[in-house]
């Protein structure tokens, strides 16, 4: 459970009208720069810093709450509120990506570095890199 | 028309014999430009010819030919093509149709889901490491392009090898090679008989990531060292040690004549560079072209029995 931090008014400003998608990959630009981790307040000043309008605090919390939803962020309790981590992206991108690509065609649309070997290939292949070696 | 409509369906044949070879021997860009061309210019050829053989077929149902105004008989009486040649054509046609809608799907789908991937990865930066045993490296077509190497690989090479591995990658990425390899296979769909020549753009996207990873490392033997430890690396336990002994002692002349792919990447990078070869590129685009004569001639002649049937009736 959450609560909203001390009086930030929510229409202070108007916000700027960004896509959902893209405010939360700066949530997350945020988060990975930070390096460690961040409460809504802390995310939504670093943003309103980069940006030139300002973002409402409880948009920050939604997004993050919606990201921590996900499974994009790890929370742990901070004072009356929680703070924030990216949950590590590049393995849980890959996992996404090797779930999603088991279903999907893979020669659809990947080329492979080195297609599959069989007991004929791998031979040929020892003859040919070693033969290489003996003559260069 | 008989001749000329026939001819369209026969030329993919050759095509499919001749795909490998032409594959084997053209300089891999000039070859993958040739070969995807082709597929989809004898892709279009047949299915045009195809659509003729029913068309005049259909032609001949005599409900049509008083809703057209024009003499059935004439059409019965002049083509020669039966109407259950004709009939034949169309069934092939519809599967073709139902094929190529299927395919078009599935590598769409694939293809905006590899985009979708692609962008949600950590954003900087074009190469991602992936956890886990496996030993893969691939390009993942988006925008922006990655390049997804498993951190097991990546320790398993040195530096060199890193340096080849990413060049390759970074060609398939940087020329686009996924279009070539779905426009080819869609031909392929279009018609079966082109699948040789899909499976060779296939392989000559490789080589022409080979050739520029060569290039840019200025070590062609570096690649085909490099491609070789990782494909002993991906599929562990296929050499025992006896057998080794065995192949050096007997043989001296390599056959690569039925090997997979990645021992002629191997065998053509410790060749020289391939060069090119307008003739074979001149003499294949001319038999293309002929085929689209072929078709073209074709519908004339179809189009010509049309206006006879009108005109006698």
């Amino acid at each position: 459970m959450h609560q909203e931090g001390p009086g930030h008014p929510s229409a202070e400003y108007p916000e700027p009208r960004r896509p959902a998608g893209s405010l939360e990959a700066e949530v997350l630009a945020v988060l990975r720069a930070a390096g460690t981790a961040l409460t809504p307040g802390q995310v939504r000043e670093r943003l309103n810093a980069r940006q030139r309008g300002e973002l409402a605090y409880s948009t920050v919390v939604t997004i993050m709450s919606r990201l921590h939803a996900k499974g994009l962020l790890a929370r742990e309790r901070a004072g009356r509120g929680f703070a924030y981590t990216p949950v590590d992206d590049a393995s849980l991108a890959a996992g996404q990506m090797n779930r999603a690509l088991d279903g999907a065609d893979h020669d659809a649309v990947l080329t492979r570095f080195v297609s599959g070997l069989s007991g004929r290939d791998a031979r040929l292949l020892r003859h040919l890199l070693d033969a290489g070696e003996d003559g260069g | 028309m008989l001749l000329v409509v026939y001819l369209p369906l026969l030329i993919p044949a050759l095509a499919a014999v001749a795909a490998r070879p032409l594959a084997a021997r053209l300089e891999p860009r000039q070859g993958t430009w040739l070969l995807t061309m082709a597929a989809v210019a004898l892709a279009g050829c047949s299915t045009v010819a195809l659509a003729l053989l029913a068309a005049s077929a259909v032609a001949q149902i005599p409900m049509l030919a008083d809703l057209g105004d024009y003499s059935q008989s004439v059409i019965h009486h002049k083509d020669p093509a039966s109407a259950v040649t004709g009939t034949v054509a169309a069934v092939v046609l519809t599967m073709a149709a139902v094929a190529v809608a299927v395919a078009f799907r599935h590598r769409a789908r694939a293809l905006a889901e590899s985009y979708r991937r692609a962008a949600r990865l950590h954003e900087d930066g074009t190469v991602v490491v992936q956890r886990g045993a496996a030993v893969e490296a691939y390009a993942l077509p988006g925008w922006p392009g990655r390049i997804v190497v498993s951190g097991r690989l990546l320790e398993a090479l040195d530096e060199p090898g890193r340096a080849a591995l990413l060049a390759h990658e970074r060609a398939h990425l940087a020329g686009r090679h996924h279009l070539f390899t779905t426009v080819a296979h869609l031909a392929a769909a279009a018609n079966p008989v082109l699948l040789p020549l899909a499976r060779a753009v296939d392989y000559t996207v490789e080589r022409w990531a080979d050739e520029h990873a060569a290039r840019v490392t200025g070590d062609r033997r570096l690649v085909a060292v490099t491609i070789g430890r990782v494909a002993m690396l991906a599929t562990p336990g296929r050499l025992p040690a006896a057998t080794l002994g065995i192949v050096r002692a007997g043989s001296r002349q390599v056959s690569l004549a039925w090997a997979g792919p990645v021992p002629r990447r191997v065998a053509a990078l410790l060749g020289p560079p391939p060069r090119s070869r307008a003739l074979l590129l001149a003499a294949a685009v001319l038999i293309v072209l002929l085929t689209g004569a072929s078709a073209v001639e074709a519908a004339k002649d179809l189009h010509a029995l049309l206006e006879l049937a009108q005109a006698g009736h």
